[in-house]
């Protein structure tokens, strides 16, 4: 109880000292807008690429609006020596940690529903498989969410952070299958698709919105779950190694 | 269990190093329950490399550390339920309100919400801060962040508390209320770990004292230990013209009873087992056209041991930490 409660008001600080802050939101909100505008356009009017598109938007949306959260809870917080204060309360690492990520993982979620609300005045989304689309969305969030998290705990500097997180990103744009399919890349860099987490989350998004998945709904939720818990504990440790001193 | 004292923190030859500094060498005490203990030491002694061990921020190289008993290595996030612990700068969140943060800090103690926002408002009026309950962290000054600081460090109620240098950088009106608060701290029996480098502050608040110096621990004792050896020491500081090395031989010869000290040119140091007649001293000086300017007696005092036990020239610590004091 002592620990939820914790876990609880270091969430709710987040929100309100971070994420419903203007610049955020309108991060939050603008980019996927902005995303989903851009490619909109770019399609033309040919109504049919719109739902093409989607997918590869939705995952944009959230891998954005998570990354870039976490090098302000995490990494700020820990330069300017706020977070010291969490490593000393009573409160176990690991839920430390998912206290701050949470907020991001929400967000990340929301953000998911602005391309979403978007594309429904356009297309018809009753085919959309939710079932598939909502674990997708939800696995994406927190599998990019804990790659900021790692990005954040293994630099010193918020700028580091978001240089590294950039070395990331937009190589995931072309390497993950957005838009067009990892078949198409050059044989040398599939193998790296296939490291990349949101290969499977875009899969899994594919096959919910287009009914065009490479890889079977399952196989897609076991390695997103391997590759959040890989990642988590990779930035856990890291934590320990180099925060505790 | 010592002298039918409990113990409450039990460090055992800790030793840390960062890169090529040895921060702790193999450091030893005991702080007893509802004690209050100095660490006293020039800057990088090791006083915050120690806390941060003692607090779960840091690992040790080696050696052992317990608190209440609780091995505070393996189990630190028990230990932390117990301890209060105020940081050398104040690490609150400038965006949030004096008030937003106290109750933030008892939530991470998991303090229900009335509980905490009644004990907030109790220490911000304990801490004169009503007025500013409502602003942001930010603005404060340097003393009121302090102040907040302290508060936050305190609001679970902790039976140990650690204090790094908790007055340093601010106004000595300040200074004093805080020492007023610690010593009532003290007094309602939270055993207190404190660290400085004033050596009166130490002097005057702590039951015992160690003295520490790259990464060693010095000497550890109560203060009217420490000053019983120079009790009965007298000391004359004379300041003169420049021109009395070469005379300390002369003086020495005329002076028999007394140690001649030169501590730089124009600033001489008199010690003796007897009260010192300061007429002989003066005439002796002028005679040979040293103009003498003042001549003072000195106290025996907590800073003259320290002096005597480190070797370590006063003046010079208290610059460096004016300065730095200053920056943080
Ligand atoms: N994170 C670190 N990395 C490298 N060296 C460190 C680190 N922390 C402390 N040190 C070194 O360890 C030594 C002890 O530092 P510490 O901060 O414990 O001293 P201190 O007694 O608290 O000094 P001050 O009075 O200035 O606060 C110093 O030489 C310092 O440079
Ligand atoms: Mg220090």
């Amino acid at each position: 109880m002592k620990t939820f409660t914790a876990f609880w008001n270091i969430l709710k600080k987040d929100f309100k000292t971070y994420y419903l802050k203007p610049p955020n939101i309108s991060w939050g909100i603008i980019f996927p807008l902005a995303w989903t505008g851009m490619f909109f356009i770019k399609s033309g009017n040919n109504i049919e690429s719109v739902q093409s598109i989607l997918p590869g938007v939705v995952a944009l949306s959230i891998l954005f609006g998570t990354t870039s959260l976490l090098s302000v809870t995490v990494t700020f917080e820990k330069k300017n020596r706020s977070f010291d204060r969490l490593l000393l309360a009573p409160i176990p690492l690991e839920v430390l940690m998912l206290a701050k990520t949470s907020g991001a993982i929400i967000f990340g979620i929301i953000n998911s529903f602005v391309p979403i609300i978007m594309a429904a005045f356009f297309i018809d989304m009753s085919h959309v498989a939710w079932f598939v689309f909502i674990p997708a969305v939800i696995l994406i969030a927190v599998v990019s969410t804990f790659l900021g998290l790692f990005i954040a705990v293994a630099v010193n500097e918020v700028f580091e952070a978001q240089t590294f997180s950039n070395f990331f990103r937009f190589p995931m744009i072309f390497l993950c299958g957005l838009f067009f399919p990892i078949s198409s890349l050059p044989f040398f860099l599939k193998p790296i698709s296939y490291l990349l987490p949101l290969t499977y989350g875009a899969d899994m998004l594919h096959g919910a919105i287009l009914g065009k998945n490479s890889i079977s709904v399952g196989i897609n939720i076991i390695v997103l779950l391997f590759f959040c818990t890989l990642l988590f504990f990779l930035s856990l440790r890291n934590v320990r190694k180099k925060w505790i001193l | 269990m010592k002298n039918g004292k409990h113990t409450a923190i039990k460090v055992r030859k800790i030793t840390k190093s960062f890169d090529q500094v040895k921060a702790v060498n193999g450091i030893d005490f005991d702080v007893y329950t509802g004690e209050l203990f100095g660490f006293l030491g020039p800057n990088g002694a090791g006083k915050t490399t120690t806390i941060n061990m003692l607090t779960g921020l840091a690992r040790p190289d080696s050696g052992n550390i317990y608190v209440n008993d609780i091995d505070c290595i393996r189990n630190p996030k028990t230990v932390q339920h117990l301890i209060g612990i105020v940081p050398d700068d104040s690490n609150l969140y400038p965006e949030l309100s004096g008030f937003q943060n106290l109750c933030f800090c008892a939530s991470l103690y998991g303090i229900k919400k009335i509980e905490r926002e009644v004990r907030a408002r109790e220490l911000l009026e304990i801490f004169d801060l009503v007025k500013a309950a409502d602003r942001k962290f930010g603005g404060y000054s340097k003393g009121m962040k302090r102040k907040l600081t302290i508060a936050a460090g305190i609001i679970h109620h902790p039976s140990i508390l650690f204090l790094d240098e908790p007055t340093t950088g601010i106004d000595v009106m300040s200074a004093r209320q805080l020492r007023l608060i610690i010593s009532e701290l003290h007094k309602k029996g939270t055993t207190i770990f404190l660290t400085t480098h004033y050596i009166e502050e130490a002097e005057r608040l702590c039951d015992r004292i160690a003295f520490i110096v790259s990464g060693k621990i010095i000497r550890i004792d109560s203060v009217p230990n420490l000053i019983q050896p120079i009790k009965s020491r007298h000391t004359l500081k004379i300041i003169c013209a420049p021109g009395i090395t070469k005379l300390k031989k002369a003086m020495e010869d005329n002076f028999p009873s007394m140690k001649i000290i030169i501590q730089e040119e124009g600033v001489l140091r008199i010690e003796a087992s007897k009260p010192i007649p300061v007429g002989p001293l003066i005439r002796f000086l002028e005679d040979r056209h040293i103009d003498v300017f003042e001549a003072l007696r000195i106290k025996p005092s907590l800073e003259e041991v320290f002096v005597d036990i480190t070797g370590i020239k006063i003046d010079s610590m208290k610059n460096e930490k004016e300065k730095s004091g200053g920056t943080s």
